[in-house]
């Protein structure tokens, strides 16, 4: 196993290389314009002067989505390993862990009642 | 060494197949809709995508002088990393494979997940209000459809009892395709899994973050050459791992008669590429709020229920 580990450190930094050589190559072969105008760098807002700053505060709706993730996420994070030892375990497990699953639910209920990922 | 030779292989195969299924896409699409696609750079065309390659290299390469430089220019890199590492334990044969890890789903989860940082990375660094809302609306549906995805995938780790790809599709050659056999969970979990797969990788009906209509080209607004280049590969690529992936967690992997292994898998890879590229032609783009409720009230149990059946068919089939 410490040689398939090896070999996914390895395609990863393989990877890397190739992303990055690409944007190198670019650097180099890249067409340079002649005369230079700070029009072109201006944030694109279709034509118009940029109005206003972009980095404001935003909608809470993505806050809550993002609070009803993490909860269901850690419920994946707990199921992942269950699910690779539900033969050795039995019913008794598959029970446990649908206690653990249904007590889960009951928030998610609450949240579709309290209409939270209606996204309004 | 057998395994770098692999990993050289197999990103470099990744790499050109990606070139040219974006033609066979162009191609697809001009049909569809009584074009011809692609038609003067070679024979039908077939020399575009290298034409494509040229030009982006060579385009000039802009940095908005509102832009956060550091973070604009990792997030295209970033993000191709990311979609091109997934394929690492995808297994393509007996013994075609990068990584072996035992934890091979796992490892195809985290990446996914990952994609997210580079796409936020991008639309907040570029200082720009169309690629903001598209970097949030990423974010906000890559995070939603994530738990169905884990949970379909989960389906066949529990079926087989380990999560190496490798051990998944044996336990498919001596059973059958999950997809198949114990229908109950499977052909759900597979299409659960297709779902959650078009989401993740921004394809209609799910490409709402960066509805060219309301948005410009959301996170990608502001990039010009091979950065953007690298946007749009990075997406083509995690369209065709994920087929791949589909392909081995669902449909038996390497398993067919008549050819060799290989074949088949690509066979099944490229025919859930292509289908996901009919859907992207035929449907129309899904609301946010439709999209949202469709993750959380609907596909969410749905997981959860198929994980659970899975366990009773692993529980009291002894399968």
């Amino acid at each position: 196993m410490a040689t398939a580990s090896l070999a996914a450190i390895v395609f990863v930094l393989i990877s890397a290389v190739v992303a990055s050589s690409l944007v190198v190559a670019a650097k180099l072969l890249r067409v340079r314009a002649k005369v230079d105008s700070p029009l072109k760098r201006r944030t694109y807002e279709c034509g118009e002067e940029p109005l206003g700053p972009t980095w404001i505060q935003f909608h809470p709706r993505y806050y809550v989505v993002a609070l009803v993730f993490v909860i269901f996420d850690l419920e994946a994070a707990f199921l992942l390993p269950w699910s690779l030892i539900v033969r050795e375990l039995g019913m008794a497990g598959v029970i446990e862990v649908a206690v653990f699953a249904l007590i889960l639910m009951l928030g998610w209920a609450y949240a579709v009642k309290k209409d939270a990922l209606k996204w309004q | 060494m057998h395994w770098l030779l692999w990993s050289v292989v197999i990103i470099t195969v990744l790499m050109t197949t990606t070139a040219w299924a974006l033609w066979l896409e162009r191609k697809l699409a001009a049909r569809m809709g009584s074009r011809l696609g692609p038609t003067m750079v070679g024979r039908h065309g077939l020399l575009q995508p290298i034409a494509d390659l040229l030009k982006l290299l060579q385009k000039e390469d802009i940095l908005p002088e509102a832009a956060d430089g550091a973070l604009f220019n990792l997030a295209p890199i970033l993000t191709a990393v990311f979609a091109i590492a997934t394929v690492a334990v995808v297994p393509f044969g007996e013994g075609v494979i990068a990584a072996d890890l035992d934890i091979g789903v796992l490892w195809v989860l985290a990446f996914g997940g990952l994609m997210v940082i580079p796409v936020w990375m991008a639309g907040w660094a570029s200082n720009n209000k169309f690629a903001l809302l598209g970097g949030m609306r990423a974010v906000a549906q890559a995070v939603s459809y994530e738990v169905p995805l884990v949970l379909a995938s989960m389906v066949p780790v529990i079926l087989a009892g380990s999560m190496s790809m490798t051990d998944i599709v044996h336990y498919q050659q001596q059973h059958s395709w999950i997809a198949l056999w114990p229908t109950l969970p499977g052909l759900p979990a597979f299409l659960l899994f297709l779902l959650a797969s078009l989401a993740e990788s921004n394809r209609i009906p799910f490409d709402i973050p960066e509805a060219e209509s309301e948005l410009v080209a959301g996170v990608s607004t502001e990039y010009t050459g091979m950065k953007f280049g690298l946007f749009y590969m990075a997406e083509y690529i995690h369209t065709l791992v994920s087929s791949a992936i589909g392909a081995a967690l669902f449909l038996g992997g390497w398993s067919g008669p008549f050819a060799p292994g290989l074949h088949w898998m690509l066979l099944k890879t490229l025919g859930l590429f292509v289908f996901i590229y009919v859907v992207r032609w035929t449907l129309l783009r899904f609301r946010q709020d439709q999209l949202m409720r469709l993750a959380w009230v609907w596909l969410v149990p749905m997981g959860l229920v198929l994980v659970f059946m899975a366990a009773v068919v692993v529980v009291w089939g002894g399968a």
